[in-house]
C-alpha cells in the first residue's frame, strides 16, 4: 500500500515538473533539437535542474544500499555498452525527433485528452511489446 | 515558438530531480518512465504492478493539476497523426531495446555515473538533432 501511495505522490510531482517546464509541449522539445533553427535552450535548464538534485543525492542513496523502509534498492545490473543499447537509443532518438515526445511527456499529456496523444501512447505500447517479444 | 522558458525549465527540472531522488529513496526504484510503463504492460496486478500504475496515474494527474491552475496544458502538435503513429512505435521499440529513455538514462542513469546511460543519452540526443535537422531543413 505504502509503495503505491508514495509512487502516486511522486508521479504527481514528476508530472508537475514536466508541465511547469513545458517539456510536455512537443514544440519545446523540437525547439531544443533544432540547432539549425531558432534554438530553444529550455531543455538544458530542465536536465540541469534535475541533475542538480540527482547527481549529488543518488550516490548517497546508493551508499545506503537500502530505502528508508529498509528494502533493497532495485538498480540496473547491466554495465556493457553493446549494440542493443546504441541501436535502441538511436531508434528512440529518431522517434523523439519526429514527434517531439518521449515516454514521460507522452503519458503526462494524456491529461489533455488529445486523440493524437492517445494514438502516440498506443503506438508506443505496441512498440514496447514488439521489442519485448522479438528482441529479448 | 515563444521565448525560452528558462525559469519554468529550471523549477520543473528541480521537481523532476526531486521526484526521481525520492522514488529511489522511498521505493528503491529508478524513475525511468519507459521502464515503468514496460513493467506495467507485462506484469499484471502484482505488488510490482501497483506502484507502476500509481506512478503513471500520478504523471497524468500532475499534468492535469497544472492545466487546472493555468487554464491549459500547452500542446503544439509537431507531426501528422500518421507520423505520430510511426514515431510512437519507434519510441516504444527503441526505449525497450536500449533499456531506457530521457528520464531513465538521462536523469537517473547519469546520476548513477553509468557509462551505458551516458552513451545512450548522447546517442538519442544526437539522433534527435539529426532527425529534426533532416525534417526541418533538408526535406
Amino acid at each position: 500500500m505504502l509503495p503505491a501511495l508514495s509512487s502516486l505522490a511522486l508521479g504527481i510531482l514528476f508530472g508537475l515538473g514536466l508541465s511547469i517546464s513545458e517539456m510536455t509541449d512537443p514544440a519545446r522539445v523540437i525547439g531544443f533539437l533544432d540547432i539549425a533553427g531558432r534554438w530553444d535552450p529550455t531543455l538544458i535548464c530542465v536536465m540541469g535542474g534535475a541533475l542538480a538534485v540527482t547527481l549529488p543525492l543518488f550516490p548517497w542513496i546508493q551508499k545506503r544500499q537500502q530505502t528508508i523502509l529498509g528494502e533493497p534498492l532495485q538498480l540496473p545490473s547491466q554495465t556493457r555498452i553493446d549494440g542493443r543499447l546504441i541501436v535502441g537509443a538511436a531508434i528512440f532518438g529518431v522517434g523523439w525527433g519526429l514527434a517531439g515526445l518521449c515516454p514521460g511527456p507522452a503519458l503526462a499529456n494524456l491529461a489533455t485528452a488529445s486523440p493524437a496523444i492517445a494514438l502516440f501512447v498506443l503506438a508506443m505500447i505496441a512498440g514496447q511489446r514488439l521489442a519485448l517479444r522479438f528482441a529479448s | 515558438m515563444a521565448e525560452a522558458n528558462l525559469y519554468g525549465g529550471l523549477i520543473g527540472g528541480l521537481l523532476i530531480g526531486l521526484a526521481a531522488t525520492l522514488l529511489l529513496l522511498v521505493n528503491g526504484r529508478i524513475a525511468g518512465i519507459s521502464g515503468i510503463l514496460a513493467g506495467l504492460i507485462t506484469a499484471k496486478f502484482t505488488t510490482d504492478w501497483f506502484w507502476r500504475a500509481a506512478f503513471v496515474i500520478g504523471l497524468v494527474c500532475g499534468a492535469a493539476l497544472y492545466g487546472w491552475f493555468r487554464g491549459a496544458i500547452p500542446l503544439q502538435q509537431q507531426a501528422s497523426n500518421s507520423l505520430l503513429l510511426f514515431a510512437g512505435l519507434l519510441v516504444g521499440f527503441g526505449t525497450r531495446l536500449g533499456s531506457g529513455c530521457t528520464s531513465g538514462h538521462g536523469v537517473c542513469g547519469l546520476a548513477r555515473r553509468s557509462p551505458r546511460s551516458l552513451a545512450a543519452t548522447a546517442t538519442f540526443i544526437a539522433c534527435g538533432i539529426l532527425t529534426v535537422f533532416l525534417m526541418r531543413h533538408v526535406f
